[in-house]
């Protein structure tokens, strides 16, 4: 019934328009072509500026609506994130000052030289002066951006710093699934023939003895506040995408090619909690790549916690060898804090053997 | 090359005397099957471009109400969304499968159905012969082929709605692994073949379009048009027609491969991949990024053969409707180059989250950010063209004024994305939506609604109705800003694009209210494209009359033919050609047609 109503209503208001656009053409032939042309000419001349306005005013109050929303108004949660913020708030700058400068002249050309009887058109074909002034000027602005940009860009691509420790996240529809190289500080081998959803998830290589430590968890990541992180990033199937907006990080997972991408957490979980005044705030993994119908509620999350916390969660924890062959399960553990500082204290070589086996 | 056509070469070119008698006199044979079903006369197959073209603009425009329905009101149901799509909206709201059918689906037909077939497939048929001073293309009978590979392609698409395991839902860019694996998604079994052989079909299309363009601009203009003197609209679908042809072929080799990779084992793609349900598959060694290459090598000069030809009339209906000379020409000229060059270089700033090499990123990161220089010379060009001149607002001129807004809005964003560093951030979220959709999307529907208002009389003999003209365009713009526009701060909280439904999001969920707003306005903005259907439709049979050949008082050389000119052009001799196409203004005259020889007295420019 609603549905019936509304088309009603719309194809109403489509007569009424049809008729009133068909009436004011006849009122155009009576009143003369000419004359009702030009007051078309002057009503229209004054909504562009009009809409000059309006639309300003609409910026304006788009921003005051939702500028909150945003991440503009929380701090990076990464120390590389702030320096894409700044240079967002540059570009923003810039650009912002190219759009209002330019719409303006636009609409006012458009409503001050509207056709008059009395103007004379000015023919004015070319200026070499002109020209060369407005292509060097954008030109000199956007180098200045290049070499921001590109500053950053070789920072965040390049090597991670030396302290890194190593996660690595696999992809898969719809999840994702985070490695630790455990004691040893390097990952085991893994050939992707050898995975079976029930015991083996990323098909490690049983064989290669550096997978035994090796733990294997979804759901959640742990990560340490202060401490650079490197994550290598690969895929089960299709292709998917990293998306950290907290840490204004991204970058894809494609089955066959590992990537990599590296980060300095800047505050915990909890911190972040008090920071953006919300108790259910949690750093959330996006999957930003297109990967099939749950591609929405391919959801990740990221804990950064103090070191202290870091270790003594990681002691808790079984590698995934152990957890496959329970009998394997060395019969007394060494003392966990020694097992963590072992591996926090190699994660570069951890860091290179990893990449080399990938 | 038939021989009629030929003989018009001949004419247009060289021979002039005695060559008109010939047209006034003789008329093919034409029956209701060649006159409008298989016509070879290039007006007659801008319209079947224009219609066909709009009836996907219908189409992916309601597939856009549909998901935005979705995305607005995630939680409402719609028991009439299950009346009409069955077992693809059960109990009233759109499944996951169903909505990235859509989005798909919308993204394939604007792009390439109305922004491409229906752009520059209706205006570079249209304008070309008529501007140059030519009597058909080149080639009549290839142009009829293009527009019924065109016809083709859109049935095959069309006939993939229909399958039992639903149309492509990959997303418009068809990224394998997702794209190649039936296992993967049910969208990716045979909707994805239909999809690629529609796709296949339209690359035949666009090349055989785009070598017709090319060779009827380069041999075919008319005597004393040289190629300094075209209008800037036969420039800007000049430069379209030859970015189309160097890369659609890289795109058909993508599909290619793909089909391929589907259907017959190979590994060009797939590597190292374990689907849930059927296990590991066999193909090792692929590389999926490869396909991204060859797609982008293509994608992104798409942008600029979607832009182009709006520019160009754009360009040109500014000049009319100022009353005044385009301002720089031949910068405008050498600004279309520099795009067209730019637009092959720049293809992997698509790709850089994909684990591109660093150092190859920042190449394109620079060559990315030079577009924006002769972008800027454009718009900079178009606002001095208004300068001091004498506007008329038609419909056409509202169209162009707003394009240059949308351009200008959507073309600064392009800043923040092309620079690498920013685009780690922004990339894939709203903020690339907004984007896109502002200076590619809405901006070039603009160009295109300024062609139609402005040479609508040359195609119809009638006029639009101006008043549902305004409404049209007043509407349209305010609400193509008020969608896109908030979309910017969606994207700045980092919300990604192509979810089904972001409530289980911490991170993105608080624009619930936001997208309601969104969604409704797009409907009305919607509804309002349909009044512009009607008015279209309406005035083809009912429109008030062209009285005097030269409506706009413009200088071109296409309103020097007949009111309705047949099949050939103009009646008698072909005009000739003595000096640029933008005599406005100039000496304290009106305007100066093409066709007028420079008079002793005159001022040189």
């Amino acid at each position: 019934m609603t549905m019936f109503l509304t088309t009603a209503v719309i194809v109403l208001i489509f007569v009424v328009i049809f008729q009133i656009a068909k009436a004011s053409e006849y009122v155009s032939v009576l009143k003369g072509e000419e004359v009702s042309r030009k007051q078309n000419n002057k009503i229209n001349g004054f909504l562009m500026i009009g809409f000059l306005v309006l639309g300003l005013i609409g910026v304006w109050y788009c921003n005051e609506l939702y500028y909150g929303k945003t991440l503009l108004v929380q701090d990076a949660a990464s120390v590389e994130g702030a320096r894409v913020d700044s240079m967002l708030w540059v570009t923003l700058a810039v650009t912002g000052i190219v759009f209002i400068i330019t719409q303006i002249i636009l609409f006012w050309f458009a409503y001050k030289y509207q056709e008059s009887d009395t103007r004379k058109v000015f023919f004015f074909p070319h200026n070499n002066k002109l020209e060369i002034i407005w292509t060097v000027i954008p030109a000199i602005a956007l180098t200045v951006l290049v070499v921001i940009g590109l500053r950053n860009w070789f920072l965040f691509t390049g090597e991670a710093p030396q302290n890194a420790m190593v996660v690595e996240v696999t992809g898969k529809q719809f999840g994702w699934i985070y490695r630790y190289p455990g004691k040893d500080g390097s990952f085991g081998k893994k050939y992707y023939k050898n995975i079976d959803n029930a015991s083996n998830s990323l098909g490690l290589i049983w064989e290669d003895e550096l997978a035994h430590d090796d733990v294997v968890m979804e759901q959640t990541m742990y990560l340490v506040k202060g401490k650079p992180v490197k994550l290598i990033i690969g895929s089960r199937d299709v292709i998917h995408d990293v998306g950290l907006s907290h840490f204004r990080m991204k970058m894809d997972a494609v089955p066959g090619i590992p990537t990599t991408l590296w980060f300095t957490p800047k505050y915990t979980t909890k911190e972040m909690k008090e920071l953006t005044n919300n108790p259910d705030f949690q750093y959330e993994i996006s999957c930003d790549q297109m990967c099939g119908n749950g591609h929405y509620s391919m959801k990740g999350v990221i804990e950064v916690v103090e070191q202290e916390e870091y270790d003594a969660w990681m002691v808790k924890q079984k590698p995934y060898y152990v957890q496959q062959f329970p009998e394997k399960d060395p019969a007394a553990p060494k003392p966990a804090t020694d097992s963590v500082k072992t591996a926090s204290a190699k994660p570069v070589e951890a860091a290179k053997k990893a990449v080399a086996k990938l | 090359m038939s021989n009629e056509a030929v003989v018009h070469a001949h004419g247009a070119v060289t021979t002039h005397e005695g060559h008109g008698d010939h047209h006034h006199e003789h008329h093919h044979h034409e029956t209701f099957i060649t006159k409008y079903v298989f016509s070879q006369d290039h007006k007659m197959i801008a319209k079947q471009f224009l219609i066909t073209g709009m009836v996907w603009a219908v189409l992916g425009g309601l597939m856009s109400v549909l998901f935005r329905l979705q995305l607005g009101y995630p939680d409402a149901t719609f028991p009439w969304l299950e009346d009409i799509l069955g077992k693809w909206a059960k109990g009233g709201r759109i499944t996951p499968e169903a909505y990235y059918a859509l989005v798909t689906t919308h993204g394939t037909v604007l792009v390439f159905f109305v922004l491409t077939a229906g752009l520059s497939g209706t205006f570079a048929n249209f304008l070309i012969p008529l501007q140059v001073g030519a009597r058909d293309m080149a080639s009549p009978f290839m142009n009829m082929l293009s527009y019924w590979f065109f016809f083709a392609a859109s049935i095959v698409m069309l006939s993939s709605m229909f399958v039992e395991t639903g149309p492509f839902s990959g997303g418009w860019t068809a990224y394998p692994p997702l794209s190649a694996l039936g296992d993967a998604s049910p969208g990716s079994k045979i909707g994805m073949d239909m999809w690629l052989i529609s796709m296949a079909l339209f690359v035949v299309s666009s090349l055989l379009g785009g070598l017709n363009y090319i060779a009827t601009v380069l041999n075919m203009r008319t005597k004393g048009m040289s190629m300094t003197r075209m209008p800037l609209t036969i420039w800007a679908l000049f430069f379209t027609a030859v970015l189309g042809v160097l890369s659609f072929p890289v795109l058909f080799s993508g599909f290619i491969l793909l089909i391929f990779d589907r259907n017959f084992g190979t590994s060009f793609y797939l590597s190292d991949i374990f689907i849930n349900g059927v296990g590991a598959l066999p193909n090792e060694g692929g590389s999926a990024i490869l396909y991204q290459h060859l797609f982008w090598f293509l994608g992104h000069p798409e942008v600029y053969i979607i832009l182009l030809p709006a520019m160009g009339m754009v360009s040109e209906i500014l000049s009319v409707n100022s009353r005044k000379p385009i301002f720089g020409y031949m910068a405008m000229i050498g600004s279309l180059f520099a795009i067209a060059i730019l637009a092959f270089l720049v293809w992997a700033h698509h790709m850089f989250v994909t684990g591109l090499n660093p150092f190859l990123g920042s190449i394109f990161v620079l060559l990315t950010l030079l577009i924006a220089v002769p972008s800027a010379i454009k718009v900079f060009n178009w606002l001095t063209t208004l300068w001091r001149g004498n506007i008329r607002f038609t419909p056409g001129m509202m169209f162009a004024i707003g394009f240059v807004s949308l351009f200008i809005s959507g073309g600064l964003t392009g800043i923040w994305l092309g620079n690498s560093a920013l685009d780690i951030h922004l990339h894939d979220t709203y903020f690339v939506i907004a984007h896109f959709h502002i200076v590619m999307g809405v901006a070039s529907m603009f160009g295109m609604f300024a062609g139609i208002y402005h040479w609508f009389p040359k195609m119809y003999g009638r006029y639009l109705n101006n008043t549902m003209g305004y409404i049209h365009f007043w509407v349209t713009i305010a609400g193509a800003y008020l969608i896109f526009w908030p979309m910017h701060y969606e994207g700045l909280a980092g919300m990604p694009r192509r979810y089904y439904d972001y409530s289980i999001w911490e991170s993105f969920k608080q624009f619930a209210e936001l997208n309601r707003f969104i969604s409704t306005v797009a409907m009305i903005v919607f509804a309002v494209q349909l009044l512009f259907l009607f008015n279209f439709f309406y005035s083809i049979f009912k429109g008030r009359k062209v009285t005097t050949l030269n409506p706009w008082g413009a200088t071109t050389l296409e309103w020097t033919t007949p009111i309705k000119p047949g099949h050939g052009n103009w009646v008698g001799e072909i005009p000739e050609v003595h000096r640029w196409a933008y005599d406005y203004g100039k000496d304290g005259k009106e305007f100066i047609a093409q066709t007028t020889p420079v008079g002793a007295d005159e001022s040189h420019h």
